[in-house]
């Protein structure tokens, strides 16, 4: 995030855009519920009729998957009505006035054709979000699981500078992230294209830099993401370490997956359960759980927090810097002396800009938000104040492109997937509390009731769910948050592998897998 | 729209005989807690808009006529407050009598929540016995079969912190008032069971009620054993908000969740998850020991030696027969970061590639 969490009841416009925030990020809505009373406007452009939908001044019901042409429309509309800010698009950006030039042809009444929404709500969102004197948008996954997620983020990016609302108080670009610790990890340089605290590895300096610190030579080139990766097992890739992830059920196109890991000559699974990813595996490493071990995580608006052992490790459960530690040093690779959780966080911060003012004993209170670049500064809470990262921000000339895949007479239905309140992720954990399957006992298909009649189902029988790639049995629900033409359901249930159906394309810059659309037949079972 | 933060204005007053600064729009009762003078209170919770009903907050305005809720009344400059009164220790005593009499006498354990202790505290305080009114008890508990919150109203004092930490801080209006005086009773909207209503099972209510009324019954399933509960300050470890939570351990059990109430993402809020979703630490199906995969086919559990030394192993014959780049890494977005940092120092210092992902792409 780009601003605080602390700020999200500071705009007075808040456009919430791919994002079920009050199931996703139950706490952060919150916030936004205070500020609505506060008297912000709240824009909510999502497919499904979501609860945050139900608060809002302005919905947009946009077709999924057309959210560029909503964005391109909007920043239209913006500049057509001259309420474009121009001191900062000149002193602060690249790129401005040919984005202006280009977003000439795409009127409100094109993006409604595309996305399904009126022109006029087109025309009220971009108002309202240039208008005010703080906008700040929010986003999720809804966002960036597409083809074109790249693209999505960018198109918000660019209402951002042409508008200016950025780098102030209750503004910015705010995903919210998924997962405790998916900050971290790609802070702490788990990615194939950075080093830690995202120094490129394709950047000579940084090269020589880590050559020194890792005592060999850097590989210049990227890695291939994990996707590629998986497409790869057998061909150039032979062994995985896999830590905590599962892969099987989170990951779509289930019965790829399964084949490409089978097809490693080694797998080593580090996990605090033997997931469906776990048992495939040659060498299974029981890993400390949370509450278990010391540590560190970095949640979505860049605050690093310690997290703290409170009981002692199940069994003989190891915590994972350990067990990595002790592959390194059976492969007699150096600098693997660690005794800590601390020891290693040190590690991390003398290398990593972003973390150079801080240490183990300094995040004790979780006061600070990154980059902090050296000792005694106070943290970044609003990134962007006086100046971008790379300096100037740039706008990006966007063109919308369809979803991999689209409706079609065999395939006439868009599925879009999800999560719910109480099931997290594939629920290795949240299936195992107590109590949650009071809630939320089995998956079931959202279906809009007008259909439920029209595909001869019905509310609570089973329905079958074929796509190009698959078939899933799942129980249908009657329910008025989805559209017509478009159902939902999670992926967090094994039993309803939703996962063999998605993965009709990829995101061509991230690979990001579109999870958010995919066209399928919808049959009674 | 939202107006822009006006200059801020400060005065003075003088509280128990002290001159004390406050900035505008501040209580008396914000003043007095700054200042270090103690106010009882049973409604007030520093998160939600001040309601002034049990009154128990009460102080003497020279000049006024009547004592006044030190929550509800904002600090006037020059104003002189005494908070400590013999009258107006009268007045506290008698109203902790009479909430005392309305509710049965019964240790609870501070494993209900976060504010359990509140009133039995002050009634030790103030050396209130309850019983002295016989009054009836208000309420009845409910039956609500749901896993999370125990819904005891023996124990209510109408003091309103439950529905309006639902209706402030949540914004879902779950729970509403029925009936009035020793007739009312907290419950959901048309006292229907929880799980019918627009409750979410954050566990605010939970976390406010200062009598045990409510209660966590996730934690009190600990009740029966005996030790105190130790407090660890963490970070849930679900979504990427990063709430801040306390565990509660007795002995070497994980038995609860209580939020913190200071954490800075979220200032006492939790969600379901962060409060109730947690006993998957302890679960039976975790796994204890490393398992490698035998002769035939299947894993079994051996010591750690031989599995690191089996998991070294594989990846020293791959690096052998197809070199460095054939070897992957995937780190976790649900570990902390030291997992995350020695896996992509493993990958690179181990084999010099950038062949390392995590999990946020699916
Ligand atoms: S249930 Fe607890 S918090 Fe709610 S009104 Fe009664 S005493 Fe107050
Ligand atoms: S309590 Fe809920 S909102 Fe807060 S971090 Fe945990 S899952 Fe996210
Ligand atoms: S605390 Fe002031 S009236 Fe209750």
């Amino acid at each position: 995030m780009s601003n605080p969490l602390a700020d999200m009841d500071k705009p007075d416009v808040i456009f919430c855009i791919g994002t079920n925030m009050t199931e996703c990020h139950p706490v952060a809505a919150t916030r936004i519920k205070q500020a609505i009373k506060r008297g912000a406007k709240l824009i909510v452009a999502d497919p499904r009729k979501i609860s945050l939908a139900n608060m809002a001044n302005l919905y947009l019901p946009l077709r999924v998957g057309s959210d560029v042409a909503l964005l391109l429309g909007m920043a239209h509309v913006i500049a057509r009505d001259g309420l474009v800010n121009r001191s900062f698009i000149n002193d602060r950006t690249d790129k401005g006035e040919a984005f202006l030039e280009h977003v000439q042809q795409f009127t409100p009444q094109w993006a409604a054709k595309i996305s399904g929404l009126n022109p006029c709500d087109i025309e009220q969102a971009a108002h309202w979000y240039a208008q005010a004197e703080r906008s700040a948008i929010y986003y999720t996954l809804g966002i960036t699981e597409h083809i074109c997620g790249v693209d999505n983020v960018q198109s918000l990016c660019n209402l951002a500078l042409m508008t200016g609302h950025i780098g102030r108080e209750g503004t910015g670009i705010n995903p919210m992230r998924g997962q405790n610790n998916i900050q971290g990890a790609g802070d702490a340089g788990a990615v194939p294209a950075n080093y830690p605290g995202f120094q490129p590895v394709t950047d000579p300096l940084s090269q020589e830099k880590f050559k020194q610190l890792y005592g060999r030579e850097m590989d210049p080139e990227k890695g291939i993401t994990k996707v590629s990766a998986l497409n790869e097992c057998g061909k150039s890739i032979h062994a995985m370490l896999i830590d905590g992830e599962n892969t099987v059920v989170s990951d779509p196109d289930r019965s790829h997956c399964l084949r490409s890991l089978e097809s490693l000559e080694h797998l080593v699974v580090i996990d605090i359960f033997l997931t469906e990813t776990a048992e495939l595996a040659d060498v299974v490493l029981p890993a400390t759980a949370w509450g278990e071990t010391d540590g560190v995580c970095v949640n979505t608006e860049r605050r690093v927090q310690r997290l703290r052992q409170a009981v002692p490790p199940h069994g003989e459960a190891k915590p994972d810097w350990w067990i990595i530690s002790q592959i390194a040093q059976r492969l007699a690779v150096p600098g693997f002396e660690f005794e800590s959780a601390k020891d290693v966080f040190n590690e991390l911060c003398s290398l990593s800009p972003i973390y150079a003012g801080l240490d183990w004993d300094r995040i004790e209170k979780a006061e600070y938000q990154w980059p902090v670049p050296e000792k005694d500064h106070p943290g970044t809470p609003i990134l962007h104040v006086d100046e971008f990262k790379n300096g100037r921000g740039l706008f990006s000339l966007i063109h919308y492109r369809d979803p991999a895949e689209v409706v079609d007479e065999n395939y006439p239905v868009w599925l879009t997937t999800g999560r719910r309140l109480e099931a997290y992720h594939t629920r290795t954990q949240t299936g195992r509390a107590a109590g949650i399957d009071y809630l939320l006992p089995e998956e079931s298909l959202e279906v809009n009731p007008e259909n439920l009649a029209e595909w001869n189902l019905t509310d609570g029988g089973y329905a079958n769910l074929t796509s190009r790639r698959g078939t899933v049995k799942i129980r249908v629900k009657s329910s008025g948050r989805s559209p017509l033409g478009t159902v939902f359901c999670s992926f967090s249930f094994n039993d309803v592998p939703v996962n063999i159906l998605t993965g009709s394309g990829y995101d061509p810059v991230t690979e990001t897998a579109e999870l958010k659309v995919c066209p399928v037949r919808v049959e009674p079972a | 729209m939202i107006t822009e933060s006006k200059p801020v204005v400060t005065a003075t007053m003088t509280l128990d005989g002290r001159e004390v600064t406050y900035t505008e729009g501040e209580t008396i009762y914000e003043v007095a807690r700054r200042a270090n003078i103690e106010v009882p209170t049973l409604c007030y919770d520093p998160r939600l808009e001040p309601f002034g009903a049990c009154r128990l907050c009460i102080v003497e305005v020279e000049g006024g006529r009547n004592p006044v809720a030190s929550c509800t009344t904002p600090a006037v400059a020059g104003m002189v407050v005494h908070t400590q009164t013999e009258a107006v220790e009268k007045h506290r005593r008698t109203l902790l009598e009479l909430v005392a009499s309305e509710n049965p006498e019964e240790n609870i354990n501070p494993l209900r929540g976060y504010a359990s202790q509140e009133l039995n505290q002050l009634l030790e305080k103030h050396d209130v016995q309850p019983g002295r009114f016989q009054g009836k008890h208000s309420g009845t508990s409910n039956k609500d079969d749901n896993p999370f919150i125990l819904r005891d109203y023996n124990h209510c004092i109408s003091c309103y912190r439950c529905v309006r930490v639902c209706a402030e801080q949540e914004g879902d209006h779950a729970i509403t008032m029925m009936n009035r005086g020793f007739e009312k009773q907290i419950t959901a909207e048309f006292d229907i069971r929880l799980k019918e209503s627009a409750c979410t099972f954050c566990g605010q209510c939970v976390q406010t009620c200062p009598t045990g009324a409510l209660g966590d019954r996730k934690a009190m399933r600990a009740e029966a054993q005996k030790e105190d509960f130790k407090k660890t300050r963490s970070v849930c470890p679900y979504c990427g908000v990063g709430c801040q939570v306390d565990l509660l351990s007795k002995e070497d059990r994980l038995v609860g969740i209580q939020p913190a109430m200071d954490g800075p993402a979220n200032e006492g809020a939790l969600c379901i998850k962060g409060q109730f979703a947690f006993d998957f630490v302890q679960h039976e199906d975790r796994l204890s020991k490393p398992l490698v995969r035998g002769e035939d086919g299947k894993l079994h559990e051996v010591d750690w030696d031989t599995a690191l030394d089996r998991a070294a192993e594989g990846f020293k014959k791959v690096r052998q027969q197809h070199g460095n780049h054939a070897i992957y890494g995937v780190a976790s977005g649900r570990a902390p970061s030291e997992a995350s940092y020695t896996m992509q120092k493993f990958i690179r210092a181990g084999f010099g590639t950038n062949q390392i992902d995590n999990c946020s792409r699916a």
